[in-house]
């Protein structure tokens, strides 16, 4: 029998505030221990909590980035629970009321287009950190992170396959950073993802019991737990056994996925409407005014690319990928550059070197008229296309401008005949035997002579004017 | 038993004696509440809030945390910069 997997996503956004949800303390990643705590987010009795306007608008834009209905009301409830990362004993979280419902994201799989319906997206706060010491009888608790805002989007069980829930994260984290609500920080877990996994035979219409994998902190894990799981939940059933609903950690090590065993106890959160937290109404004008800064979108951004620039879509997709790379690209062109040109030097120069050291578009020293400086260079004949990668690298170091260091660096391209031609003479006269070579038919060795010339030159001889001038002094010779 | 339950969620030891007591004592609150089901609330909108206030927000600006030492001091035990509790059997 064929089975197919089932799969949602709950994803788990950090939101770009700088204090808490509900009271002033930082938000701020890898300060000391408990020194980022306040009354309220570590439950002392007595304190009230007051939302973060900017969190509710982060979610608002989220939320029309990606195509979803924002409630026009909506409000907080209380989940209950006990765990010692938790210190209220309840997280502040939203329950039958939500701030958006609805939406999708569109991910392209094989040239087509799939659309991941999403279910909700809702507002919470984040709970502390618990450390483990191996071998003691203790565990220790952070706070700082408790009382974070934490978006969590819920997709419907549209997704078919891991490869699918890749593309589905990979183009969510995009638009998240496009909108600028998350910075999508997945080894710091601002970016997180649980899944809610299950697989039935194949036609089948009724959904099997799903198990809920968490714990998968990278694009590679989430692709390795999915597959592991949807092969183990087969295999029970291929032997004829039942699957138990229940959460599972992946195991990064052992590359597994492993039951937490926890108490068979069904979960019982006893939502209930926050009474210390009154409602949210979101009037249209406050949507209008939110619309009014949402960025232009990676889809429409590609399509834009493609038609205004005539760029070919790989190209366009790799340059709209993030946004600082694609507002380069477009700073770039506005200062006169060619839009292939400009798009040929960042894909194979900027973002390779970009990539080398590890650092991001917005960390970039180089601006986009500086390129656009050195593509003058070229066009106007001052330096050779091959020198023109010395001088970019040398740009991307320095922040330097390419005349700048084409003039210190002594490397303007000599385009001056007479001169070529006695280097290139030069090159005939102490190259004797390969020359015979060549009259004898070995053609291959134009290119040596070239090499030659390019050394002696250092480079700055005009290759158009090399090739040209040596064709002909071997024509003569013949 | 419910009241086993009620327990378990709210992390609190009954003796024997105590379950029946609280049984019957819950058993009438819920009797008391349930009164109000004999109330006709089909045009009255749920409240969640008694007040009729909405959107009070606090901009995003951050103010001074209390330092560790503050923040510790309450905790029934600490260690070093952490709260220390009994170990968290994964």
């Amino acid at each position: 029998m064929q089975y197919e997997a089932v799969i949602g996503l709950e994803i788990h956004a950090q939101l770009l505030t700088d204090s808490k949800m509900f009271c002033g303390c930082s938000v701020k990643f890898g300060s000391e221990p408990n020194t980022q705590t306040c009354p309220v987010c570590i439950g002392m009795p007595g304190v009230l909590p007051v939302t973060n306007k900017n969190a509710i608008e982060y979610v608002i834009k989220t939320g029309l980035a990606l195509n979803c209905t924002v409630s026009p009301y909506s409000r907080f409830a209380r989940k209950n629970y006990f765990y010692p990362d938790l210190p209220k004993g309840y997280q502040i979280s939203q329950y039958e009321l939500p701030l958006c419902e609805g939406g999708y994201v569109e991910i392209t799989e094989d040239s087509s287009i799939k659309k991941i319906k999403l279910t909700r997206i809702h507002l919470e706060e984040d709970a502390g950190k618990n450390i483990h010491d191996g071998a003691g009888n203790y565990s220790f608790v952070d706070l700082n992170r408790a009382g974070t805002p934490l978006m969590e989007i819920v997709t419907e069980p549209d997704i078919r396959n891991p490869q699918e829930a890749v593309e589905f994260m990979k183009k969510l984290r995009t638009i998240l950073k496009y909108i600028n609500v998350c910075d999508v920080n997945m080894e710091q877990g601002s970016f997180r993802c649980d899944a809610n996994v299950s697989v039935r035979p194949v036609g089948q219409k009724e959904f099997g019991v799903k198990a809920e994998i968490k714990n998968m902190n990278s694009f590679k894990f989430i692709e390795k737990a999915l597959e592991y799981e949807i092969k183990r939940q087969v295999k029970v059933l291929k032997e004829g056994g039942r699957i138990i609903q229940e959460t599972r950690l992946w195991n990064t090590d052992r590359g597994i996925t492993e039951s937490m065993r926890s108490k068979e106890e069904a979960h019982d959160y006893r939502y209930f409407p926050e009474p210390d937290l009154v409602p949210v109404e979101v009037e249209p004008s406050w949507i209008e005014r939110i619309k009014t800064q949402l960025v232009e979108l990676p889809d429409s951004r590609l399509e834009r690319f493609i038609s205004q620039y005539g760029l070919p879509g790989h190209d366009a997709g790799l340059l709209t990928s993030e946004r600082a790379t694609a507002e380069w690209f477009e700073e770039a062109v506005k200062s006169g550059g060619d839009p292939k040109g400009v798009s040929n030097w960042m894909m194979g120069e900027l973002l390779r070197l970009l990539n080398e050291d590890n650092k991001q578009m917005e960390e970039c020293a180089l601006k986009p008229g500086q390129l656009v400086g050195l593509l003058n260079l070229i066009e106007s004949g001052v330096i050779s296309g091959k020198i023109a990668k010395t001088v970019f690298e040398e740009m991307y170091k320095t922040g330097r401008d390419a005349d700048v260091i084409v003039k210190k660096q002594g490397l303007i391209q000599v385009s001056d005949e007479s001169a070529i031609e006695k280097v290139v003479d030069e090159v005939l006269k102490n190259n004797q035997k390969e020359l015979e070579r060549f009259k004898a038919g070995d053609e291959k060795l134009l290119g040596f002579f070239v090499g030659q010339i390019m050394k002696i030159t250092k480079g700055k001889a005009n290759p158009k004017i090399v090739n040209e001038l040596l064709k002909k002094k071997l024509m003569e010779d013949n | 038993m419910e009241i086993e339950r009620v327990a378990l969620l709210a992390r609190i030891k009954l003796a024997e004696g105590e379950k029946e007591l609280f049984s019957k004592q819950l058993g009438s609150i819920l009797q008391y509440i349930d009164k109000l089901n004999e109330l006709d609330t089909k045009e009255v909108e749920p409240t969640s809030h008694v007040l009729s206030m909405k959107n009070i927000f606090r901009e995003d600006r951050t103010i001074p945390s209390l330092s560790k030492d503050q923040a510790l001091l309450n905790a029934p035990d600490s260690a070093g910069d952490f709260y220390r509790v009994p170990k968290i059997i994964e």
